[in-house]
């Protein structure tokens, strides 16, 4: 995409509004309307890539030292992950604590 | 040249359809639209017209119908009427939002209940907003006419949007008039092929009336607005050239005995026939009064307005229609807001008349003219008259 929506004037829009680049979820953040987002203690983490594949937005992906983390781009904030984590790696926090 | 004949409005209508050579017609007949439908119906069936007829259940399919043959390009046609202009409302926004040049007749009829299959502006008024370019017509000839420039006019690549050519129910659809039929040729040189800057095509994927969420949607209307307000420049252009090919005129305000005058009657469809004689009538009394009418009703001609009424002292407005628990007329509340901010501005009688098909003859358009100058002079009570009902 050569703009972001947050970019585009009205000169930019195509005629009625028209979609002619095929897109994808991936051009777009989806995941600045959490309340809550995942937050982890790798101290204890199993690397078993459960919450992985319990994701429903399958926006968990393995970090180079293979502990499993969520991009909080696209994380829903569900909490799935925190519910199935079996050592409690993952705490949900609000958005706005640190 | 074009041929005189003796025909019914409607059945001219949809030969002036078959002569712009629709692709694509889509309709569910409702009166008074039907004859306009049956005659297309007719003309497929019979070979006349190439086209797709799609039958449908119901005006809200009718114009969906109509958006995707839109939408792959075809040129596409439908006619309706009151009940049925409101259940396409909400496909009328998605028509002009996807800026699909989808030509509509629209034989006015009233909204139920209770119900009433007659001459009336309310299904017009109550779609105004809805982004479609509003054309309303006096008589057979103009109707004719303004289908063949609506055509142009909505596929022009400075347009691109939908276009309603609106006649009275009854009053016009149903009358047999005199019309010059202009010719296949004539109208072939005037039309050129219709050429889509963006259509559904499997090599070219596109999506079509796309989510917008809030932070495009402002912008996606905007850009649709700046479409609308350019359009006026274009339509003049194309009416210009109409009236060089086959010598009509046709402007967005028509003034009718306006030089000099200082009281107008402003009226909007069949009833100006009527509204003159009553001005030549009174005229010819020693009354100083003249008639305006407005064709082009989306987009406003606000200028062409402003100078048709600058040296009126007092305009006085018939709707046929009632803006219920509203100021008035919904054309007159439009024509008190476009002149707000004019300094000298002529004061505004409102009257609603005509309702459901209640004819206004010549007498009771010189009494309205009269009882509106005269309510002018010493005053209104109220915000607005009702024309002719039983007290």
């Amino acid at each position: 995409m050569a703009k972001s929506e947050f970019e585009l004037t009205w000169q930019d829009i195509e005629i009625g509004a028209a979609v002619t680049e095929p897109g994808s979820a991936a051009a777009y953040k989806t995941g600045d309307w959490k309340s809550q987002r995942p937050t982890y203690d790798f101290s204890r983490c199993l690397k078993c890539g459960i919450c992985y594949v319990f994701c429903p937005e399958g926006c968990v992906r393995q970090n180079q030292k293979g502990h499993f983390e969520a991009n909080p781009y696209y994380c829903k904030g569900c909490g799935i992950c925190a519910y199935e984590c079996p050592t409690r790696v993952i705490v949900m926090r609000e958005e706005e604590e640190k | 040249m074009g041929k005189r004949v003796g025909v019914e409005v409607s059945i001219a209508l949809a030969d002036a359809v078959k002569l712009a050579d629709a692709d694509v017609i889509a309709a569910y007949p409702i009166t008074p639209q039907t004859h306009i439908v049956e005659h297309l119906a007719e003309l497929v069936a019979e070979g006349e017209l190439d086209a797709e007829y799609i039958p449908v259940e119901s005006e809200h399919s009718a114009l969906s119908a109509c958006l995707g043959s839109a939408a792959a390009g075809a040129r596409t046609f439908t006619a309706t009427a009151g009940q049925g202009l409101e259940l396409m409302h909400e496909v009328l926004y998605v028509a002009s939002g996807m800026r699909l040049p989808i030509i509509m007749a629209v034989a006015n009829r009233a909204l139920s209940s209770p119900l009433s299959v007659w001459g009336d502006h309310s299904d017009a008024m109550a779609v105004r907003d809805t982004g479609w370019i509003q054309i309303f017509t006096e008589n057979g000839q103009e109707v004719v006419d303004q289908i063949i420039c609506a055509f142009r006019i909505a596929e022009d690549p400075n347009v691109l949007l939908p276009v309603m050519v609106h006649l009275d129910g009854f009053n016009l659809s149903h009358v047999i008039e005199p019309i010059e039929m202009p010719t296949e040729e004539e109208v072939c040189d005037f039309l050129p092929v219709r050429r889509n800057p963006l259509t559904l095509h499997p090599s070219k994927p596109v999506a079509m009336g796309d989510f917008a969420p809030p932070v495009v949607y402002t912008e996606a209307k905007w850009a649709q607005e700046q479409a609308m307000m350019a359009v006026k420049p274009t339509i003049l252009d194309i009416w210009d050239d109409f009236a060089k090919k086959f010598g009509r005129e046709y402007k967005p305000v028509e003034c009718y005995k306006c030089d000099g005058a200082k009281n107008l009657l402003f009226t909007m469809g069949s009833f100006s026939e009527t509204a003159m004689t009553a001005v030549d009538k009174l005229r010819d009394a020693g009354v100083d009064i003249g008639l305006i009418r407005l064709r082009l009703w989306r987009p406003f001609p606000f200028e062409e307005f402003r100078a048709a009424v600058k040296n009126a002292e007092t305009l006085l407005v018939l709707d046929r229609c009632i803006s219920s628990g509203g100021p008035g007329g919904p054309v007159a509340s439009e024509l008190k807001a476009a002149l707000y901010n004019e300094e000298k501005k002529p004061k505004v009688v409102s009257f609603v008349g005509g309702l459901g098909g209640r004819d206004i003859t010549v007498a009771g358009f010189e009494k309205i003219i009269l009882d509106g100058l005269e309510l002018a002079a010493k005053g209104q009570e109220r915000e607005y008259e009702i024309v002719g009902v039983r007290e």
